[in-house]
């Protein structure tokens, strides 16, 4: 926890010397994320994230204010409120689930505000309900699935068995998979959300005779379902989107989870230039390894920096084509928005290997070469 | 569906009710005997897995996690109860539950602070892991088996300890009358201490054995706890019978619905649709079964007393 | 009819401070503490009515999460309807959504009454420990109803873009809408007060007390009590309905057993019986989340010890430990 308070400390430090030396364009940030309560590993990482390329820039203009949603809708919109009428935020940013982005976006764009999504993409956002003022850094809800499901046909996947908790992003990602996995299906499977047993679904697992199963199981879910798979004796490959099997809860499941594919935005080998400086930096600063969540972040800040640079945040238009050029280099390579604002972008396929006493992930290669959400041609932008 | 599939379910379902009764056991055990409705038993649960997944994680024995669970959730279970739960027999439920309410905050944001919020790392023990051959040619997790096998030794030496010994001779007493037993002498404080420490190393020794199939992590016990309440509301609350019954038909009743419902909707629906109704209507099972029960019975299947 | 006692005092001054405040919030223009008292205001609305089935009756509810979510969902559903020009159905008549507060009001109360006659029908049934697990199992049935059933949105909730209408009044201003939810909780505590002294008030606090007397005179204990849970669940229908439009939005969360045991808090934190308890509950709760979540993440701590001791030491919640009598026995 000390690590948490030289962090704190640092940022009143920071917030004390604009105080005194503003210049004539400071912009404020305001982030909402989960930091207590189910889930808060993933807003952790993204505000660790965030907040690791703020100290980097050093850019005195910059101020982020961040509070906790507690993962409730009612408490994001409040936050929301909030910062928007009582902080007077420029930005507003942070959000982890689509559940939270849907109470909150609509309205902060509609009030002039810049949302930059760190995490989470609902379809909705993506498509018909577009916006000037939003913006995805992070992926669209289907990109991972879909990468998979690319992947799927190249070796050879002929009756896949998928799995996914029964709530939209569940329906979500399981649609992505099918609208390019080519196969046939085993079974389509809808667990209650925030299951911790699967062992009804691994024995029907066991008698489906399917060659694959593609499950998308996030946080403690995926923990459970893994261990509990690892000891069933069934031995049918098992492929997701990186959200089961990422460096969060890679340690949490162990060496069940070894061998599995699966695909993401971001691997911590990719071979970009910022790459590698990001990982190391922040593993120095935080003691662990990033997730692609704390790549969000980081990502989301350096756009904010970017835009800083060129344009004056009052001027909207400016500000906003400034975002959209993403002017900055990426742990993922150079970024590029499509007409939705939302990232098109390489889905590589991992594998979850042992390197030393740590469980990561290895690239394997690419399971789509820069892909659109499937959304974008309904945005009237 | 073949009949191997169907006996797996089957295993399933009692394995999930096994665990569920030793959840359950101590809640019962704490209302029949002071009358006190615990929400924080989930916390003590989480408390056991906790202990269970740092100490096995620092010596690497799984066996010395599981006696450190035990150990750590009846010594939660005491000084909670020595602190806070003795100010509250004598309370309304309602003070109960908002005070042990207070107290799943307390546990759960402590324990965050302390642990951090990423899952922790726990795992089956080499001895217990992978699957194991059933007559019948039926492939099953030995670990699963195993938390069978334990569950109902366990139900068998609560049985024993209530039945036979001294000890249990005065926990029913304090189920019937109260006044009674501190008049023959008995140092009713006390009991009521180990009575509920007892519960708490239940819950914890349950948290330990799940958590090593499941994800050790903050909040982990709020599920399980309102199941535990399903289940002795089912079987009767303070009925150590009542628990285990209980337990078994949530069990089943969940597993199957899960597994089973679905199968249904299939037969007069398409695919995609007869999984998500069907999945919602499984999801809801449990509940309508005790609605169901408590409706003709609504003291439960096995009323304590009175 | 009401005296001057200390209590009645207090309770005029709660009243005061929560009008006072968005004013203050105005003219120093930080609207954001409009919202935060609007918040308070819906929340003891909610409270309000849980303290019906509570305070007065003994019912200890722990599913009223239930009636504040279906209250939160016809407001939601009519709006959705009314912004998409979709009917709601068409068999066996055609019905369409609405943005009218007044009327999405009516539909809100109607739905968590006719729940509640459901619910309470089966609950009422059972006494004690039965009767909160038996009201949290069928909030937790509507809970994963909701997060499973797709058409409004599952777990996603849906999303209300424009506040609904109320005649004569611009909604979207957050002192108008703070004004509209502030008249709607003062009428709910004067029901609830003209129910308390009225002889079916009598009644239901004397089947709390004892059913056989009650029984004797002639006097079904079971009707007295469908009709004060029935009461109770549509206030806190009603707040659901406020909550929706105050957030422009609704999701399964307002069903979820916490949202059970927060009600209870503000009725507990207040103290349990009292008129205005609700309130004084739910703006500490508020500013207790607005303070204390600011300052640490692990602010929830905090409100465990806080309730712990109030329960443990305060009987009788903030007003009775202020008034020094304590109500619930």
């Amino acid at each position: 926890m000390s690590k948490l308070d030289i962090l704190k400390a640092s940022l009143v430090g920071l917030s004390l010397c604009v105080a005194t030396t503003a210049t004539a364009e400071p912009v404020k940030v305001g982030m909402i994320t989960t930091l207590s309560g189910g889930g808060s590993g993933l807003g952790i990482d993204v505000r660790d994230g965030f907040m690791l390329a703020v100290k980097q820039a050093g850019n005195k203009d910059l101020t982020v204010v961040i509070e906790d949603d507690a993962r409730k809708p009612g408490l994001a919109v409040q936050i929301a409120d909030k910062m928007i009428q009582s902080e007077k935020v420029d930005i507003l940013t942070g959000i982890i689930w689509s559940n939270l982005a849907m109470a909150v976006v609509p309205g902060a764009v509609a009030q002039g505000k810049f949302y930059i999504s760190p995490n989470a993409g609902p379809s909705q956002l993506a498509g018909k309900g577009c916006h000037p003022n939003y913006f995805n850094a992070s992926f669209q809800n289907d990109n991972l699935p879909e990468g998979m499901g690319a992947y799927a046909n190249k070796i050879g996947i002929k009756n896949s068995f998928i799995m996914a908790p029964n709530y939209p992003a569940g329906k979500d990602v399981l649609n992505g998979y099918k609208r390019f996995y080519k196969g046939k299906l085993a079974a389509e499977v809808y667990t209650k959300l925030g299951q911790t047993d699967y062992a009804a679904e691994i024995a029907q697992i066991r008698a489906s005779g399917a060659d694959s199963i593609f499950v998308f199981l996030p946080g403690g879910m995926g923990i459970s379902f893994m261990k509990q798979y690892a000891q069933s004796g069934v031995n049918i490959p098992v492929t997701g989107p990186a959200f089961s099997f990422d460096q969060g809860i890679l340690k949490a499941v162990g060496p069940s989870a070894v061998g599995v594919k699966n695909t993401s935005h971001w691997a911590k080998d990719l071979d970009f230039p910022a790459n590698k400086p990001f990982v190391t930096s922040f593993e120095a600063e935080y003691g662990r390894l990033p997730s692609l969540y704390a790549v969000q972040g980081f990502d989301t800040a350096n756009l904010i920096l970017s835009a800083m640079s060129k344009a004056s945040v009052k001027d909207m238009d400016a500000f906003r084509t400034a975002l959209k050029a993403a002017d900055f280099a990426s742990p993922r390579g150079k970024l590029k928005f499509g007409n939705n604002q939302h990232l098109i972008q390489t889905i590589y396929v991992r594998e979850v290997i042992k390197e030393g006493d740590i469980y990561t992930n290895k690239t394997e290669g690419i399971a789509l070469e820069n892909h659109q959400d499937a959304y974008a041609a309904q945005c009237k932008m | 569906m073949t009949s191997a599939l169907f006996i797996e379910q089957l295993l399933n379902g009692l394995q999930f009710g096994v665990m569920l009764f030793l959840m359950a056991a101590g809640l019962t055990l704490v209302f029949g005997v002071m009358g006190l409705i615990n929400l924080a038993h989930g916390a003590l649960y989480m408390v056991g897995a906790f202990a269970c997944a740092t100490v096995a994680n620092f010596t690497g024995s799984f066996w010395l996690g599981l006696a450190a669970s035990i150990v750590a959730a009846a010594t939660a279970g005491a000084i909670v109860e020595l602190v806070v739960i003795r100010r509250l027999y004598k309370r309304d439920h309602l003070d109960q539950v908002l005070a042990t309410f207070a107290l799943i905050l307390i546990f759960s944001e402590g324990t965050r602070w302390v642990f951090g919020s990423f899952p922790l790392y726990l795992n089956v023990p080499d001895l217990l892991s992978g699957p194991v051959m059933l007559p019948g040619g039926i492939q099953y997790s030995l670990y699963r088996l195993a938390i069978i096998v334990i569950g109902g030794l366990v139900a068998l030496g609560l049985y024993f300890l209530i039945a036979k010994t001294r000890l249990g001779i005065r926990i029913r007493a304090g189920e019937s009358d109260r006044e009674m037993i501190a008049a023959l002498g008995v140092d009713i404080r006390l009991l009521y201490t180990i009575v509920f420490a007892l519960g708490a190393a239940l819950a914890g020794f349950a948290g330990a054995l799940v958590g090593a199939i499941q994800s050790v992590q903050v909040g982990m016990g709020e599920p399980v706890l309102i199941l535990a309440f399903v289940v002795i509301v089912i079987g009767g609350i303070g009925s150590i019978k009542g628990a285990l019954v209980g337990a078994i038909l949530v069990g089943i009743v969940d597993t199957m619905g899960r597994f089973l419902l679905p199968m249904f909707f299939q037969l007069f629906m398409e695919n995609a649709q007869a999984n998500s109704v069907g999945s919602a209507l499984a999801s809801m099972s449990i509940y309508i079964l005790m609605a169901l029960v408590l409706i003709f019975k609504p003291k439960g299947l096995f009323p304590a007393h009175g | 009819m009401v005296k001057l006692t200390k209590e009645n005092s207090l309770n005029a001054l709660v009243a005061m401070t929560l009008l006072v405040v968005p004013f203050i919030a105005l003219a120093i223009d930080e609207p954001f503490y409009i919202t935060l008292a609007t918040r308070v205001a819906i929340f003891a609305l909610a409270g309000v009515g849980l303290n019906l089935a509570l305070g007065l009756g003994g019912l200890v509810s722990f599913g009223h999460a239930a009636f504040f979510g279906l209250g939160g969902y016809a407001a939601g559903i009519l709006a959705s309807h009314a912004l998409n020009y979709e009917p709601i159905f068409t068999v066996p008549f055609e019905v369409n959504g609405t943005t009218e507060m007044l009327i999405i009001w009516l539909v809100a109360i109607l739905v968590s009454g006719l729940a509640a006659l459901f619910i309470g029908l089966f609950s009422l049934r059972t006494t004690g420990v039965y009767f909160i697990m038996i009201t949290l199992a069928f909030a937790q049935m509507i809970y994963y109803f909701a997060i499973s059933w797709p058409a409004y949105g599952g777990e996603d909730g849906l999303s209300i873009y424009v506040r609904n209408k109320f005649p004569g009044v611009n909604t979207l201003d957050p002192l108008s809408f703070f004004l509209i939810a502030f008249c709607v909780l003062m009428l709910a505590v004067l029901l609830v007060f003209v129910l308390k002294n009225s002889r079916f008030g009598a009644a239901l606090q004397a089947a709390r007390q004892n059913d056989e007397r009650l029984s004797a005179v002639g006097i079904h204990p079971f009707n007295i009590r469908l009709t004060a849970f029935v009461v109770s669940a549509m206030i806190t229908g009603l707040a659901g309905a406020l909550y929706a439009d105050l957030n422009r939005f609704v999701s399964p969360n307002m069903f979820s057993w916490h949202t059970s045991g927060e009600i209870m808090i503000f009725v507990i934190l207040g103290g349990v019986g009292r008129m205005f308890g609700p309130i004084v509950g739910a703006a500490l709760f508020i500013l207790f989340e607005f303070v204390f979540g600011g300052l640490t993440e692990h602010w929830m701590l905090f409100l465990g010890l806080v309730l712990l001791v109030v329960v443990l030491f305060a009987r009788g919640g903030l007003i009775g430990f202020i008034t020094g009598k304590v109500r619930h026995e």
